[in-house]
């Protein structure tokens, strides 16, 4: 086996044995998307599985990382194994990013029981979803039992983080606009659950009975009646339940960890088996879309390549015909060993 | 494949409660190219040490003001060591006399930024001399 390979069955292996060190190594090779995180990954995903994987998105300021501290700290009372990844955006500009998740998070230093890793989106289209899949498959066989996904709900790929998650939460403040405004922000849409946070100020009640109103929520809590296909064959609840939290003082967080372990245990049968096909499907096409390329640029297929982009370029040849050209020269390849 | 950006831990240990300067450190390395993870006021040197290994960080930047650096830093470099992130960079900036600054040195801070230092020093300063990326 290469150098590398043995690399990563080390580290791997040190991760699910609990060495904290190696595991947050693995997690840079899953960010950086080297050779040693897809070796570690072949290893890792027949361990994982056994984690809720639970995404949390909302606009910013709407209390995100302090709600998934209130979280933690429900968790471990709970005695389970907490771990976060939290993404925010990076600089299109210089690639930079302010990574401040970690502030409100900070009271578990010496708990081996959670672990938190802040991640930069870098800008990868569509990559970011396939990124924190992989980090959270890593931390999933690590032996953590909730693994939260944090993520701004601004951007397309930011929101696809969440929604690749097995349950996803999504945040509003009270008043944050009247209901039309819900609807334009399209967020609402991947929500199994929804959270009205900041529930000490004046209107959270009122804008939670909004919600439910516009989503056909009932305030009862219960199984989700009926289900829709949203987009792609995703499925979803049709009417998410909306809870009133305020994150600061914990008030309404025991109720959101049994609202999340209800939709988990729900969906066990139906809808969480749908959203694992998704990502799963997500995460393999990823990768045959990401072969392929490399293989069009290796050096067997470039020149071809090269020449089929600049007949594009230049008018000559029209797009879907130098892609059928293209997978066509790909057929006549040999498989590789 | 392209370079990852160093990722850099800024981190106020002790109790003073001033953040302006860190938190214009944090903004300007990240302006820089940086990943900049800043974890806030009043970090206990455990805190630190758990945040720069949790989150793989490439260095760690310290921010003192209170006067308590000779006792702080050493513990956070000490720590470091302890839990096996003894290549990760360490510097500090404030307010730190001149005359503590040999056994800073001595005890593993690489370097002391003092008031006046730009960003853009600092930024150099650490491109020149994190460890090189894994593979």
């Amino acid at each position: 086996m290469s150098e590398t390979g043995l690399r990563a069955e080390e580290l791997a292996d040190a991760a699910v044995a609990g060495d904290r060190r190696a595991l947050a190594r693995l997690l840079t090779a899953v960010e950086n998307r080297t050779a040693t995180a897809e070796a570690a990954l072949r290893r890792l995903h027949p361990v994982a599985g056994g984690a809720h994987l639970v995404g949390i998105t909302g606009a910013p300021g709407a209390g995100k990382s302090t709600l998934v501290a209130a979280l933690i700290a429900e968790a471990r009372l709970a005695g389970r194994a907490v771990a976060v990844v939290a993404v925010d955006p990076s600089s299109p500009i210089t690639g930079g990013a302010l990574l401040g998740d970690r502030v409100r998070m900070q009271a578990y230093a010496s708990d081996d029981g959670v672990f938190i890793r802040s991640m930069a989106a870098r800008g990868h289209a569509g990559g970011l979803a396939a990124t924190s899949t992989n980090a959270a498959t890593v931390l999933d066989a690590a032996g953590f039992d909730l693994v939260l996904l944090e993520t701004v709900g601004t951007g397309q790929s930011e929101v696809e983080v969440a929604a690749a998650a097995d349950t996803t939460v999504v945040l509003e403040a009270p008043d944050m606009g009247d209901e039309v405004q819900a609807i334009k922000a399209g967020l609402l849409e991947v929500a199994d659950i929804v959270v009205v946070n900041k529930g000490d100020r004046p209107g959270a009640q009122r804008t939670a009975s909004q919600l439910r109103a516009m989503l056909g929520s009932s305030t009862v809590p219960g199984p989700a009646s009926g289900e829709q296909v949203v987009g792609e064959g995703r499925t979803r609840p049709k009417r998410p339940e909306v809870l009133v939290t305020t994150a600061s003082t914990g008030q309404g967080v025991p109720e959101l960890l049994a609202a999340l372990d209800r939709h988990r245990s729900a969906g066990r049968d139906g809808l969480a088996d749908a959203a694992r096909l998704a990502r799963a499907e997500a995460q393999v096409w990823a990768i045959v879309s990401e072969r392929l390329r490399d293989r069009f640029h290796g050096a067997a297929a470039r020149p071809v390549t090269e020449a089929t982009l600049r007949a594009v370029a230049e008018h000559r040849l029209d797009p879907y015909s130098a892609a059928d050209r293209l997978l066509a020269a790909l057929d006549g390849e040999q498989p590789r060993p | 494949m392209k370079q990852r950006p160093i990722k850099v831990l800024i981190a106020k240990p002790g109790l003073d409660g001033h953040d302006r300067g860190a938190k214009v450190l944090a903004r300007g390395l990240r302006d820089e190219g940086f990943e900049v993870v800043y974890t806030g006021l009043r970090q206990t040197p455990e805190m630190i040490v758990t945040a720069a290994l949790q989150e793989d960080v490439d260095v760690v930047g310290l921010s003192i003001l209170s006067g308590a650096h000779m006792t702080l830093l050493p513990k956070v470099t000490r720590l470091l060591r302890e839990r096996g992130l003894g290549d990760v960079l360490v510097t500090a900036g404030g307010i730190i006399p001149d005359d503590d600054v040999p056994a800073l040195k001595e005890a593993g801070v690489a370097a002391i930024f003092g008031p006046g230092t730009t960003i853009a020093e600092v930024a150099e300063y650490m491109r020149s001399h994190v460890r090189p990326p894994e593979a």
